[in-house]
């Protein structure tokens, strides 16, 4: 367990994060880089046409990854909300700086799309009595609100444990969100993964998940660049960035 | 290939408005997302080599 105990002490140390992470920000970005390409010409051009909505379901492949990556983003939020309450760790107070642009845009993204998706397939393109649409625009929301709240603050502490707290509350959504479905009588269709069954043939599902992974790589990539970027700002002063300065600089 | 031509590849049967709308803002906004974390990144270090100069 001790292994552990020192990767929590050292998680503490923004100079660790920011050398550690250069080499995985570079592999998240060019994973991201070629799962996307692969899985969206796959998806656009080779996957079979659905049998009941033609190509227009082809939109599931911009859809769903932006959709399943706006939730796990905001769950990461939660958690990292909700270390910074309790630890008060920096790293945490960054890592919600960083997560919360990204988990608006694709939150943002996958309510257009499916508003696009929705216009032939259900003939609207947005519907208030939808519970899975109206938890998904509360998630945006609550991103928004988050960002909001930082802005709103001139005290950097006390606005990092004011989001903290807004994004830990903002947790009662994600089950909201993923259970609307079934809780109420919804136009949404219900999952297309689960666990233990898939709604869907391999041909169609193999490009859904390539696009999926890809989506988190590129998540990886953001999040990691967001977080140096803001580690170097906050850090400015200190001897470390100063000697990276020079490095840089040839000083 | 799920299609015969390359124009009824740009169609998408009747839905051609749809998909490509769909997919080109979702990846012009992804590539902003990259386009501005990049510029940011770049951002502060120019200010870190300014104050080196003061």
């Amino acid at each position: 367990m001790s292994w552990i105990k020192r990767l929590w002490h050292r998680l503490g140390s923004p100079r660790w994060f920011y050398e550690m992470m250069q080499p995985w920000q570079t592999g998240f970005g060019f994973a991201a880089l070629v799962l996307l390409l692969i899985g969206t010409v796959w998806g656009l051009a080779f996957a079979p046409a659905d049998y009941q909505q033609g190509n227009s379901f082809r939109i599931i492949y911009a859809h769903v990854p932006m959709v399943v990556l706006a939730q796990s983003a905001y769950m990461m939020l939660g958690a990292a909300g909700l270390v910074l309450l309790v630890w008060r760790m920096k790293l945490a107070d960054v890592a919600m700086v960083a997560i919360v642009p990204v988990g608006a845009t694709v939150t943002a993204l996958g309510l257009f799309s499916g508003a696009v998706w929705g216009r032939p397939t259900w003939g609207t393109w947005w519907e208030w009595t939808d519970a899975r649409l109206v938890s998904t625009l509360v998630l945006l929301f609550l991103y928004l609100g988050v960002y909001a709240l930082r802005e709103a603050i001139p005290r950097a502490e006390s606005a990092g444990r004011a989001c903290a707290l807004l994004a830990v509350v903002g947790l009662v959504n994600i089950p909201i969100i993923k259970y609307s479905v079934e809780w109420w009588t919804t136009l949404h269709q219900g999952a297309t993964f689960t666990v233990t069954k898939m709604a869907m043939p391999l041909e169609m599902a193999a490009p859904l998940i390539v696009n999926v992974l890809g989506a988190y790589c590129l998540f990886g990539y953001l999040v990691i660049l967001n977080m140096r970027t803001e580690i170097l700002r906050r850090e400015r002063d200190t001897q470390w960035v100063g000697a990276l300065r020079e490095a840089q600089h040839g000083i | 290939m799920a299609f015969e031509s390359f124009a009824e590849f740009i169609a998408m049967g009747k839905h051609g408005f749809y998909v490509w709308l769909a997919f080109a803002t979702t990846a012009t906004a992804l590539i902003g997302l990259v386009v501005f974390a990049r510029r940011r990144n770049r951002l502060v270090w120019r200010e870190l080599a300014e104050e080196d100069y003061e």
